[in-house]
């Protein structure tokens, strides 16, 4: 795994002091919370990755003080808990923005326009990758194939789908949120918080009415075959724009 | 070749589809357990407790359903190999961890339909005496977590989970459980030592997960859609499902195109279907343009061009012509798409996904990816070539897992069919393509 231009600066001089602990209250609140996660387990240790996300959850990423709390819940060293912190590419390493915008540039999405959207983005929003903006509300970075290749090119905000992007619509989503307007992906509900996201990542149910149900039971990609074979005629070529332009808008050029 | 629209010699598309995972995907509410009910849901589970474990074991043997990860290994002797009267706890585990470059067909599935995976985990646990079972989503989709924490909840209070399951006294916990983001956790045995709270790497096997898997207990690790294609087995029977698709090869299953197609998405169709078939009944590639290069399932098996149209898309055809049937994941460039540019990005993608456990994947990837951006700059030399053949023959089958092949995979087909546009972008010093001309919005803004 490669790692996060976010790591903190390494430092030759004296060993770091044991991180400090969360505070009372908040390690309470924790506690209960990792007891339940770590009851869904035959062994604690397979809660490691929930709780690190639950860490998230709580701080937005996973500090010192988050690993300290994961090892002492598990019964682990802190250096155990970093080692598998470091693997995976969606614990953060340092604070970051309320919404994790990621843009597919994997070689389908890249090729369908993926390039050319993150290169608008860093541009629109003067960051680079794995960057957040000054505001502390987005945070923007490339991503890995991300299972959604029949709706390309594809960005991902708080891990919610935002299928069929352009450059235009992409702007226009983060403008929405740096402008804090409510924003809802093509596939998945309402964008709520990175720490809130966070939470339901832990295994937590996400309790807001109406967010399992929200953009229906499938979208129109994944619907294509089934109404073919019902003898329909799909609607071919249709580029989906979730945000602000129209579908009229794209019907005209082909 | 420009594909036309001669596709009523190959037969109407009603019949060359088969949708029975997705039949009811355009429901309102496909993904709850009262839709899924009206449409046979939990029926083949009835079907199931009727018989006693090792027939239902024999039973999905013989329906020949093979596994639709990518490896295509029989399900049902997967699940006859875990040892019985053992006295240690046995544990299913479902790989819903789907990575692969191009592929895209558990995560709508789950979306739309989880109890067909949740009805097809209680089958399989009875099947091989288990009590509790996970599901290891990938994190990155949580629209799909949500959908999964839903049906599991609705499928423990309509008494399908829990203990006593319809009164046959089974029991059965199942744990929904969120991934991290590391493309590894696909190998299973990877994905095993993650739910164990560890890096994600792969386990030297023997022990296989049959006999040591999770808390090195007898586990299956199966995919999502094989576990999902069970309860309709069950239900319709196993000649029904055999009716389909071919001899070694049978049943439905779901192919995803994607790419410069005019009809991206999913089509569940018997196994067998071409993608020349796929492409008529769908409208082909984009107006005024030809297919260049397509996978037949995801970045790991090697690539095919438009002489490959007529392969039957199932194991043993895919198989014959040099590459694997995988994830059916069906990426198609057309004539604007660089190879360079995209077998570079895909080569960086495995030097960012390899675990980093042993030493031909780990360095070979990295190298890969430098001799690949100077080709791509216009800075390589012609020797470059043979070196990236040379690197990538010593990751080929000489790593600790499949995610070395795979990278092997793209470089190998690539340099076979487009030498020539390796040596262009060498001799040219530089790139020939404008990736413009490649975007999904390039031909409306040109005709706007």
């Amino acid at each position: 795994m490669t790692a996060s231009p976010q790591t903190p600066g390494v430092s030759l001089g004296m060993p770091q002091l044991p991180a400090p602990d969360f505070p009372a209250d908040v390690r309470a609140r924790l506690e209960a919370d990792a007891r339940e996660v770590i009851a869904r387990y035959p062994d604690s240790r397979s809660a490691l990755l929930p709780l690190l996300h639950l860490t998230q959850s709580e701080e937005g990423y996973v500090s010192r003080t988050g690993i300290r709390f994961c090892a002492e819940v598990l019964g682990l060293t802190t250096a155990e808990v970093t080692a598998v912190a470091t693997f995976y590419t969606m614990y953060r390493r340092g604070p970051s923005g309320d919404y994790q915008v990621g843009v597919c540039t994997n070689t389908l999405c890249a090729v369908m326009g993926g390039d050319a959207i993150f290169e608008e983005l860093k541009e629109h929003l003067g960051v680079g990758n794995n960057e957040t903006t000054p505001d502390g509300k987005v945070t923007l970075e490339h991503i890995e194939c991300n299972a959604a290749c029949d709706y390309a090119p594809v960005v991902m905000v708080n891990w919610e789908f935002f299928d069929n992007q352009t450059p235009q619509s992409a702007k226009a989503m983060v403008d929405d949120l740096l402008a804090g307007r409510p924003v809802a992906p093509t596939r998945g509900a309402p964008l709520c918080t990175y720490k809130e996201t966070a939470r339901i990542l832990a295994g937590f149910p996400d309790e807001r009415p109406g967010a399992v149900e929200a953009s229906g039971g499938a979208g129109p990609a994944s619907l294509i075959g089934l109404r073919i074979a019902r003898g329909e005629t799909p609607e071919h070529g249709r580029v989906v724009h979730p945000r602000g332009e129209s579908a009229a808008d794209t019907e005209e050029g082909e | 070749m420009t594909v036309t629209t001669e596709m009523h010699e190959n037969g109407a598309p009603e019949k060359l589809l088969a949708p029975v995972l997705s039949a009811f995907w355009d429901e309102p509410q496909s993904w709850t357990l009262e839709t899924y009910r009206r449409h046979e849901g939990y029926e083949g589970l009835r079907k199931a407790l009727a018989m006693t474990p090792d027939d239902l074991i024999a039973y999905v043997k013989d329906s020949g359903l093979r596994g639709r990860g990518g490896a295509g290994f029989p399900t049902g002797m997967k699940w006859q190999f875990i040892p019985q009267g053992d006295g240690k706890p046995h544990y299913l585990v479902v790989n819903a961890d789907e990575s692969e470059p191009g592929t895209c067909k558990d995560i709508p599935l789950l979306f739309a339909n989880p109890h067909s995976l949740i009805e097809g985990m209680i089958i399989a646990c009875y099947a091989i005496r288990s009590e509790h079972a996970f599901i290891y989503l990938r994190g990155e989709t949580v629209p799909v977590l949500r959908r999964l924490h839903e049906a599991v909840r609705e499928a423990y209070e309509a008494g399908y989970l829990g203990t006593d399951i319809l009164g046959s006294g089974l029991k059965l916990d199942i744990t929904v459980h969120a991934g991290a983001g590391a493309y590894i956790c696909g190998e299973e045995t990877a994905l095993l030592d993650s739910l164990e709270g560890r890096r994600g790497q792969p386990r030297l096997r023997p022990p296989f997960p049959a006999v040591e898997g999770l808390y090195a207990c007898p586990t299956v690790v199966n995919n999502v859609e094989s576990i999902a294609s069970v309860p309709a087995i069950l239900n319709r029977g196993k000649d029904w499902f055999k009716a389909m698709g071919t001899e070694k090869s049978p049943g439905f299953t779901l192919y995803s195109l994607s790419g410069h197609v005019v009809g991206p998405g999913q089509y569940e169709a018997p196994l067998g279907i071409t993608l020349r078939q796929l492409l008529d009944m769908s409208g082909g590639m984009r107006p005024g343009h030809r297919l260049k290069f397509w996978t037949p399932g995801g970045s790991s098996t090697p690539m095919f061009t438009d002489e490959h149209l007529d392969v039957p898309l199932d194991y043993e055809g895919v198989g014959a012509a040099g590459s694997m049937l995988g994830t059916k994941a069906l990426q198609c460039f057309d004539e604007t798409t660089c190879v360079v540019r995209a077998v570079t990005r895909w080569t960086e993608f495995y030097a960012h996904e390899s675990c980093g456990k042993c030493t031909p994947c780990r360095e070979g990837t990295y190298w890969l990816v430098q001799l690949l951006r100077d080709i791509e700059a216009g800075k390589g030399v012609m020797s470059d070539l043979d070196k990236l053949n040379d690197i990538a023959d010593n990751i080929n089958g000489k790593s600790f897992c499949a995610l070395g092949d795979g990278a092997a995979s793209p470089i190998f087909s690539s340099l076979k069919y487009f030498r020539e546009e390796y040596e262009q972008h060498i001799t040219g010093k530089g790139c020939p393509f404008d990736p413009k001309k490649s975007t999904l919005w390039a031909d409306t803004e040109v005709n706007a």
